[in-house]
Order: structure tokens, then sequence, then C-alpha cells
């Protein structure tokens, strides 16, 4: 069972906060399939939000096909967002990390690197 | 169904208005924040509709039927002062409240106070401000009320209390599905909680609806001094310097202006401007409708 934290000052609607949650949580495992997400009673007993604000992102999270809801049982996950155990990629990324280190970059130079190659913007600046 | 509605509705205490021309349509099932400064006519209001007072002109109805009698069994209301017997005990209280209500569910008022750590010897003297919240909300509930009123239900509670007493509130809800309509102050903790808004002022509803959607509906536009933006719009307030003009506006279409900012705005920002403007009525008719409307 997951537990959902809201950021209060961050902008994103709270129904939002929850689908992105469920998603992350999904994406890293930590739901899988049949899992239970937890009631809405059960969310607003301790985060003192409205009930609808969590049916609405259990809606959500139906249409995207992620979750269904078993009346009078309560909602489960119906399809994982984690992807397959990948030692290659990830002993390449680590090794791309520990190189990154050596020529003096910090964390957050190596997380702007990979938010521009994830974006594009990296293979432009190559070419320029 | 609607969970409240008001036509008309005006109270006059000796010649003076203390709420006048109010028209309201509330779904069931929402939370509605009453939100205005003193004495705009907020506890008037709720003093209406749990029956409390009778209006001098037009009428309420609360999911349906007007809130005297017989359909007081369907409305609960918490005072700010919590008035509970000081010398009975937690025990004691349901028994009266049991006795009082026909429709009283004795065992899930125990099962909550059991939840919520309150023993039921307890003296209501001994406990603390948030926990006799706490008995005073486990009593309305219990009634199996479809409408709770709370005036002012954190008022004077410390932090965490505020915090325990809204999750109590909200896992009721979860449970029970009822409407409430809650007053307060602060308009920051309505925020996570509240999904309707009514605003007083001056005796008169300035701003009603669903609360995503007035957000929805106002902006906040910056632009030279003098000049004004083209676009369907309506000032709700306004504040200029030598170079500068800043407009709070409800949107009746998009505004493509190169030389304005637009900008978003949160409920607090809304409800502070309106607040503001209370002098100046020179808006058209108040009432935003529900979502179900605009559409």
């Amino acid at each position: 069972m997951i537990e959902f934290t809201l950021d209060r000052k961050s902008g994103t609607a709270t129904y939002a906060q929850i689908v992105q949650q469920v998603e992350h949580a999904l994406r890293a495992g930590l739901l899988t399939y049949g899992d239970q997400l937890p009631t809405a009673r059960e969310v607003v007993a301790r985060l003192a939000i409205n009930p609808n604000t969590v049916l609405r992102a259990y809606r959500e999270l139906e249409q995207r096909g992620l979750v269904e809801a078993r009346p009078g049982l309560g909602t489960f996950v119906r399809r994982s967002l984690a992807r397959p155990h990948n030692p290659r990629l990830e002993a390449g990324l680590l090794a791309w990390v520990s190189e990154a280190r050596a020529a003096g970059l910090g964390p957050d130079d190596m997380r702007s690197l990979l938010e521009s190659a994830l974006t594009g913007h990296l293979r432009q600046a190559d070419t320029a | 169904m609607t969970a409240l509605e008001a036509t008309g509705l005006g109270k006059r205490y000796g010649d003076k208005w203390a709420l006048k021309d109010v028209f309201l349509t509330v779904p069931e099932g929402r939370i509605i924040a009453l939100v205005g400064p003193n004495g705009a006519g907020k506890t008037t209001l709720m003093n209406l509709t749990v029956g409390l007072r009778r209006p001098t002109t037009g009428q309420i109805h609360v999911f349906g039927r007007p809130p005297y009698g017989e359909s007081l069994q369907h409305v609960a209301f918490v005072a700010q002062e919590k008035p509970l017997y000081p010398e009975f005990t937690v025990a004691e209280t349901l028994r009266l409240g049991e006795r009082l209500n026909p429709r009283f569910d004795q065992p899930a008022a125990r099962t909550r106070l059991d939840e919520l750590g309150i023993p039921l010897k307890s003296k209501i003297r001994a406990l603390s401000g948030g926990q006799r919240a706490q008995v005073a909300i486990t009593l309305a509930v219990a009634k199996r009320a479809e409408l709770i009123v709370l005036d002012e239900p954190l008022a004077n509670l410390d932090p965490l209390a505020r915090h325990e007493v809204m999750e109590g509130l909200m896992a009721a809800v979860a449970d029970t599905g009822m409407t409430v309509l809650l007053s307060s102050h602060v308009i920051a903790e309505l925020n996570d909680v509240c999904d309707h808004l009514i605003l007083v002022s001056g005796g008169r509803v300035q701003v009603a609806g669903d609360i995503e959607d007035i957000v929805h509906r106002h902006r906040l536009l910056v632009g030279p001094a003098g000049t004004a933006p083209a676009g369907p719009y309506d000032v709700v307030s306004e504040r200029t310097t030598e170079r500068q003009s800043t407009l709070l506006v409800r949107m009746r279409g998009p505004i493509h202006d190169p030389r304005w900012t637009v900008r978003d705005l949160a409920l607090e920002d809304v409800v502070l401007g309106y607040m503001r403007a209370r002098d100046s009525v020179h808006l058209p008719p108040p009432t935003i409708a529900g979502t179900e409307d605009v559409a």
C-alpha cells in the first residue's frame, strides 16, 4: 500500500498530484498488477482533503486504464508501468556517471545534460 | 439533487438588513466554504439554513424543504463555541444526542471517538479544545443529517488540532457523502477541503459557485497605467501606480493584449480581491452558476 503526500505550494492541483504519485509508483514498481490503492477515506483521514478530490484522481487513473474500481472492494491496479530490469542499460548509465564525475561534473550538471538529451537540445549543440 | 437553495432570501434585524437579495443553488455532496469579513452576514445565512431564524423575505430550502419541524432531522449545526455540557461525560453526551435525535447512530459515534482516542469516561470540561470540537462534530455526524453546517469549526484551535479536526470531518464525509457548509476566515485552509464557495460581503452574496470554475474565470492583468486591455471582462478591483495598473478581472472571453501581462490566480487572491472591492458594487448580478450549468 502506498501513502500520498501533498505539496501545498506546488501550484499543481491536488487531484493531479495524486495521479502523478500513482503513476510514479507504477513506474518505480512500488505498485504492481492487483495492488490496492488506499481508499478515499484512508487518504482524506490523513491529508484532510475533500474525498471528491481522491475520487476524481482515481477516475482519471481509471480512464487511463491504469486502475479499476471494484464496487464495494476498492480500487486496484490493472496495469504496471514498470520497465523490465535492464542490466546493460543500467551499467552504461553508471559508467557514464563515473566518467562525468571524473570530468568534474556535479549532480546538477549531469541532470541538466540528461535533460538536454531528453528534450533533443543536446544534438543541436553538437552539430552547431 | 439540490442541497441548498435560496431565492430572494433576506433577513432584517430592526431597520438593518443583515442579508439581502440572496439567490443560491448548491448541489448535493459539496463541501461549501462560506467566507466573508466579520459582520458580512455569514452567521445569519447559517442560522437561516438550520432554521434558527426565519427569513424576512424570500425562501430557503434544504433538500427541497424549508428547514423547520420534521425537516430539521436532515440538518445538523455545530455552533462556533461548540456548546456542550461541561459536567457531562462524553458517554453522557452521546446518550443525550441519542435521546434528542431519532436517527442517532450511537455505535458509529463510539467507533469514531475511539479512533480519535477520546475516552468516553472523560468529562467534557477535561477535554482540549480540539477534542471538544471532535465531540461536537461527532454528535452532528451521528445525527445522520444530509447537511452539516459548521460555524468557524477551526477557530481557537492550534495548527495540529485544526488539521486533525479537518481530517476527522473529511473522513466523515467519505463515510456518509453528506453535504457540508462551513464558515471560515482562513481561506488557505479551505483550499484542499472545499469545492464550492459562497462569498458574502455587506449582507449580499458577491460570488457563489464551483471553486475551480471561479478560479478559472479570474485573472490578474498588469499593464501600463491609463490604458485598458482589450477583451471581454469585468473589473473586480483595481490598483494603480503612476505607471502601472493592476486589475483583478472576471473574464467573459480570452484577453489578447501584448501590453498586458495575464496571470493566473489562487482562490485566496480572488477572494481577497472581492473583499477589497466590497464597496464598489458595480458588478453585474454576482452569481456564478455551478459548472454543470456553464458548459
